[in-house]
């Protein structure tokens, strides 16, 4: 506030606002209550002391305008050199880290190989994809990836960290071993786990032992642990008493499944899962799998036997839905692509198809259908009527979908049809499960010609959304006749002000105001 | 510093923040933290020290960001770092240093990169370099398995750990910035982040003296007391002489407050954050807004580039305006530019040689404010369009709603035609778990239909991660009659109907009238205390507590008149800008009595959080 009284400032900035646009929605009373409590300077600062209207942001953005303006300007006096750290073109300030990795990187990208840029960009969509040049056999990639459990290379993993040790592996001294003789209680053995260091599990033999080993690690809270000895229980131990014994060991029990879930051994995830009884997860578990398959009959083919799996009620449902919809999605599929190549239909040569339908949901295809297909009997498959009936889609979400479709064709007659009604006596009426003024923003957007969206709007029934549709539309009809209902003949006379001269609306006003019958209400 | 070395390396002026010293920021508070940052430089150092020579080190590019919190490139230079490169599949870049060095968290598919990378490496070169690799933040016998089973393990010879858990990002909070601890501890379970979160509490007890009082609310805070508590009976050696900063530590899990992060953020550093997303204290913008570098060069050439700009305490401006309501932002700023408007104009009254010198000497300082004040006009604009747009006034009036407890059992018209127009997902997300939070879950029929109009407009496969919003109790079905939301946000004054968004009296300003669940109950804690609202703590998910650690006489506080006890208060499972603002408020309020630091396994927002609970889905095919 003492600002405004410094003599110096030239620049036109306005007064501060204190009571500016408030972000407060809800609570207009309390809100308006809250603004009588600002103290007096407040008040006094403030031109506008509304509780929730956005009306006084022109005010301040173009108060920050101003302020951007006036900061901006000040530029010239001083040097241009201004900003607060150095930034490189990539916009990373110099000397960050992820600076500096592009800075050395690009620097030796100009060695004679010159490869390396092509390659980090080629390979960062297929990361670890082995080179099938490599002199290594493939399936050395793969060794021990199927028989995850081989346990002595975790404990060579565990080998004392200082020690250097070139590849490969074999050619380390068997001194190096000595470490395994020696007599580990679990209890040690996890403590040295903890700090990384070598430790053999072999020597657990008993089951008690190894139970202990586990309860240790669980005690210890630490995951990495855990899951180390877990991964020894499962080669060393039978399935079913590894299953029975992490029943009643819940922590260990959730490692595994993350273990599992993480290295994509579903079969034991879901026989285990299974064995728990946690039927709705086995289900979902597998479901998911279907993410994985590309081919859209051959995951058509898994969903259909995911349609068995014990889901809860509702998720079941879904996922027969699931496998009805691509089914269908296969055969409009197969159909069109062939309509189209055929070059036969108008509807496919003049908006050709930009993608397939395939593993689209349903909402998208039923726009597709109603899009392409909308004329087809209720037999076809791909007749919207058809998939309405066959998913249930409710009213309102078939009529804003086919009117979206519709309206993007500019078939006005469809949309018309749409909304039109027959009583029994043959007289026809206008509904909309969605409310007029719905149907008038999506013909906006598709940018309908005035003499269709006035239809519309006309149709609005709340008077005051009517009127805003109609002027934000420029449905002068619309607006006129409104006010004449209203009889409300100032805003009539104003409006008069907002039509072109010798217009056809200007004209209608005049011989409306002029009519002696009505009885104006102002 | 390391700004300043570099920069004086290309002979730039060196002004504003980097004249000040890169970390300055983080001592500017109650507690320094700037100790926590020197320590983790000095474990990065005497690793790198250890691998003797010339080096390069290759990224996992998630840890770059969280990295450049503690180091600049210039003291890995120091230590021979020569070449950086970011972790990518195939082989590695030719680079003539003697050590390789993998900086990775410990991540399966992240070994296979590093084993496809070291075995091609052999073949093509003959000299051979010698391999190492850095988990961030710790070792992992499943990764060491991996490298193994790729026949790599033994190429490596360091191998080793840094703990990179509580990272410094302020002068008052802390990060681990791990992004699926949410996911890991309520959807699977895994531990493992609480492990990290407790030895991070472990290293700042070292560092600030054991914490007296521990609080806690939840199952996943319990956790975490039990085993600090038994980390510190097992390393007994550890009993440490130091002085306690920290009064209090209250744990809290993000369960027991899953509204806060699904409400839009309204302060300033809160929407900065929902719009545009900050990611280790730097934030993306698109660039028109920003005036071009010269004022000739305008107009030929817009910046295509997005501007990025780090936003923290160490500047001035900044720190003023963060946490304000947004609705407070413009009209500071409009002060501001006054001010500095006519702190120019004083050029002209300047006569004397002395009176130019002293404008001059004045430059650098009033250069940078300028500077700064130019950035936030451009960022506070960027945001008006947003906050001033139909759809987020809408948005944002169906969230108080619900929050206030209006229309919370039915299906919401407004979340519907969201759903028809297809908005993005996640917002369609954010307000059905908000609706379903608000009621105490939702009635089955409303469950149902909003399941149905999402997997038909979005996709059927969306059902595994409705299920995951399931399990973590965001999207739930009413069980008992009873909801109780009501009794919750009375008892705790959770919805304010009078709030000053300008001169805030309570911190239910940063979401203009809702007053973030954990906040309060830390508000509560301080004063009066837990006691007076055991009823609804029971209302609350998992177990509250208290636990003592018992310190040697010498070192027991007798607190000074007046003087501020300081808690530290640790989110399980992320922190939203929002409630962050709000304990700062609670900081500063003259008769409070308690300043906050504030720690969290990661920073988030309603958006980046759901998007975490989400079942990743394999790319559209086209």
């Amino acid at each position: 506030m003492v600002l405004c009284a410094e003599p110096t400032v030239s620049l036109p900035l306005n007064p501060g606002e204190e009571g500016g646009g408030t972000l407060r929605a809800v609570g207009l009373a309390a809100g308006a209550m809250n603004r009588m409590k600002v103290d007096e300077e407040e008040y006094w600062h403030s031109s506008k002391c509304k509780a929730f209207t956005f009306d006084d942001e022109d005010d301040e953005l173009s108060q920050l305008k101003e302020s951007k303006r006036a900061v901006n300007s000040l530029r010239d006096i001083v040097d241009d050199d201004d900003d607060l750290e150095k930034f490189s073109w990539s916009g990373e300030p110099v000397g960050s880290i992820s600076w500096s990795i592009k800075e050395t990187a690009s620097s030796s990208s100009n060695a004679p190989e010159g490869r390396d840029s092509g390659l980090q960009k080629g390979s960062s969509s297929h990361p670890a994809l082995p080179k099938q040049a490599s002199s290594y056999s493939i399936s050395s990639f793969f060794k021990g990836r199927n028989k995850l459990g081989s346990f002595q290379s975790l404990s060579d993993a565990l080998s004392d960290t200082g020690v250097k040790s070139y590849a490969p592996e074999l050619r380390r001294p068997k001194a190096e071993y000595k470490d395994y003789t020696s007599d580990w209680s679990p209890k040690d053995t996890v403590r040295r786990m903890q700090r990384g260091k070598i430790c053999s599990l072999e020597r657990f033999r008993s089951l008690r032992e190894k139970l202990m080993l586990l309860d240790e690690a669980v005690a210890v809270h630490d995951g990495n642990v855990i899951t180390a000895i877990l991964i020894f229980l499962k080669r060393t131990l039978k399935r079913e008493i590894l299953f029975q014994e992490l029943e009643v060991r819940q922590v260990a029990l959730r490692h595994l499944i993350h273990f599992l879930k993480e290295t994509g051994e579903q079969k034991l995830l879901l026989d285990l899962l299974r064995f728990l009884d946690r039927t709705e997860e086995v289900a979902l578990s597998q479901y998911r799998e279907h993410l994985s398959i590309q081919d859209a009959e051959k995951r058509r083919e898994f969903l259909k036997g995911c349609i068995r799996l014990p889901f809860s009620s509702e998720d079941a449902v879904h996922v027969l839905d699931h496998y009805t919809l691509l089914e269908r999605q296969i055969i409009i599929e197969a159909n069109d692509r062939h309509l189209e190549a055929a070059g036969q239909s108008e509807i496919f040569r003049k908006y050709p198809r930009k993608a397939s339908i395939l593993n689209m949901p349903l909402v998208t295809t039923l726009f597709y259908s109603c899009f392409y297909h909308y004329t087809e009997a209720e037999g076809t498959f791909s007749s919207p009527i058809n998939l309405k009936k066959t998913f249930k889609i409710p009213d309102k979400q078939y009529v804003l979908t086919a009117l979206a479709a519709r309206a993007k064709l500019r078939a006005w007659h469809d949309v018309d049809a749409l909304f039109t009604t027959k009583n029994w006596l043959g007289y026809t009426k206008k509904r909309a499960p969605i409310g007029f003024h719905r149907v008038v923003e999506i013909l906006q957007r598709n940018s309908a010609p005035v003499q269709v969206l006035q239809e519309y709007v006309r149709l609005v029934e709340d008077v005051e959304t009517r009127l805003n549709l109609a002027m934000k539309y420029k449905c002068h009809d619309v607006v006129i006749d409104t006010y004449r209902d209203l009889k409300d003949r100032h805003q009539l006379m104003a409006y008069r002000c907002k039509v072109e001269r010798g217009s056809a609306e200007e004209d209608k006003i005049d011989s409306i105001l002029s009519n002696l019958q009505i009885r104006w209400k102002n | 510093m390391e700004n300043l070395a570099e920069s004086r390396d290309r002979g730039c002026h060196v002004i504003g923040r980097a004249w000040r010293g890169m970390a300055a920021h983080l001592s500017s508070g109650r507690v320094n933290l700037t100790a926590l940052r020197e320590a983790g430089r000095r474990e990065l150092r005497e690793f790198l020290d250890k691998c003797a020579g010339s080096k390069a080190i290759v990224w996992d590019e998630y840890l770059t960001g969280p990295f450049g919190l503690i180091a600049q490139y210039s003291l890995l230079k120091e230590h021979e770092v020569e070449k950086m490169f970011t972790l990518k599949a195939g082989r590695l870049p030719p680079a003539d240093v003697k050590n390789i060095i993998f900086f990775v968290r410990p991540r399966l598919e992240l070994m296979d990169i590093i084993a496809e990378n070291v075995l091609s490496e052999d073949r093509v070169r003959s000299p051979l370099r010698d391999f190492h690799i850095l988990f961030v933040p710790r070792r992992s016998l499943l990764c060491e398995q991996r490298l193994k089973d790729q026949g790599v393990l033994g190429s490596f010879i360091h191998r080793e750990q840094y703990s990179l858990d509580l990272i410094p990002f302020d002068g008052d909070l802390l990060s681990m910035e791990s992004e699926s601890a949410f996911k890991e501890c309520y959807l699977e379970n895994d531990q493992t982040s609480l492990y990290h979160a407790a030895k991070g509490l472990m290293t700042l007890q070292a560092l600030y003296g054991t914490i007296p009082q521990i609080f806690g609310k939840g199952d996943c805070a319990r956790h975490v007391a039990n085993m600090m508590i038994r980390m510190k009976r097992e390393f007994p050696g550890g009993q440490n002489s130091i002085f306690p900063v920290f009064d209090t530590l209250l744990l809290l899990d993000r369960n027991v407050d899953l509204l806060s992060p699904l409400a839009t953020q309204l302060t300033y550093e809160g929407l900065i954050d929902e719009i545009y997303g900050i990611q280790n204290t730097y934030v993306k913008l698109p660039p028109e807004k920003f005036a071009p570098k010269k004022q000739g060069e305008g107009g030929k050439d817009l910046p295509t580039e997005p501007k990025k700009l780090q936003l923290n305490s160490a500047e001035e401006l900044y720190a003023e305006i963060r946490d304000k309501n947004f609705n407070a932002v413009v009209s500071v700023l409009s002060k501001k530019a006054k001010i500095i408007s006519a702190a120019f104009e004083e050029r002209h009254h300047a006569k004397t040689v002395g009176e130019i010198k002293q404008f001059v000497s004045q430059l650098p300082h009033m250069q940078a404010a300028r500077s700064s004040l130019a950035n936030h006009t451009s960022i506070a604009e960027l945001i008006k369009d947003i906050t001033t747009s139909e759809d987020f006034f809408d948005n944002l009036t169906v969230e108080q709603e619900f929050m206030s407890g209006i229309d919370t059992d039915k299906v919401n018209n407004y979340t519907e035609d969201c759903i028809a127009q297809k908005h993005p997902l996640i917002k369609i997300l954010r307000l059905v778990c908000l609706q379903s939070v608000c009621n105490s879950g939702l009635k089955q029929k409303v469950l149902d239909h909003y399941k149905r109009e999402i997997l038909q407009t979005y996709g059927y496969e969306h059902i595994l991660t409705l299920n995951n919003l399931e399990k973590a109790g965001l999207l739930k079905l009413q069980t008992s009659s009873r909801n109780n939301y009501p009794t919750i946000r009375k008892t705790m004054r959770l919805w304010m109907d009078d709030v000053n968004e300008q001169n805030p009296n309570d911190i239910s300003y940063v979401y203009s009238g809702y007053a973030p669940l954990s906040v309060r109950l830390a508000q509560l804690l301080a004063r009066p205390g837990w006691r007076s609202i055991e009823e609804v703590l029971k209302m609350l998910p998992g177990p509250h507590f208290e636990e003592r650690q018992q310190l040697p006489t010498g070192l027991q506080k007798k607190r000074q008149q007046g003087e501020n006890r300081v808690t530290l208060v640790f989110f399980l499972g992320g922190v939203t800008y929002a409630e962050i603002a709000a304990l700062r408020f609670l900081s500063q309020m003259e008769d409070g009595g308690t300043e906050y630091v504030i720690a969290t396994t990661k920073l988030i927002n309603g958006t980046n959080w759901i998007k975490s609970l989400m079942e990743k889905l394999e790319p559209p095919p086209f």
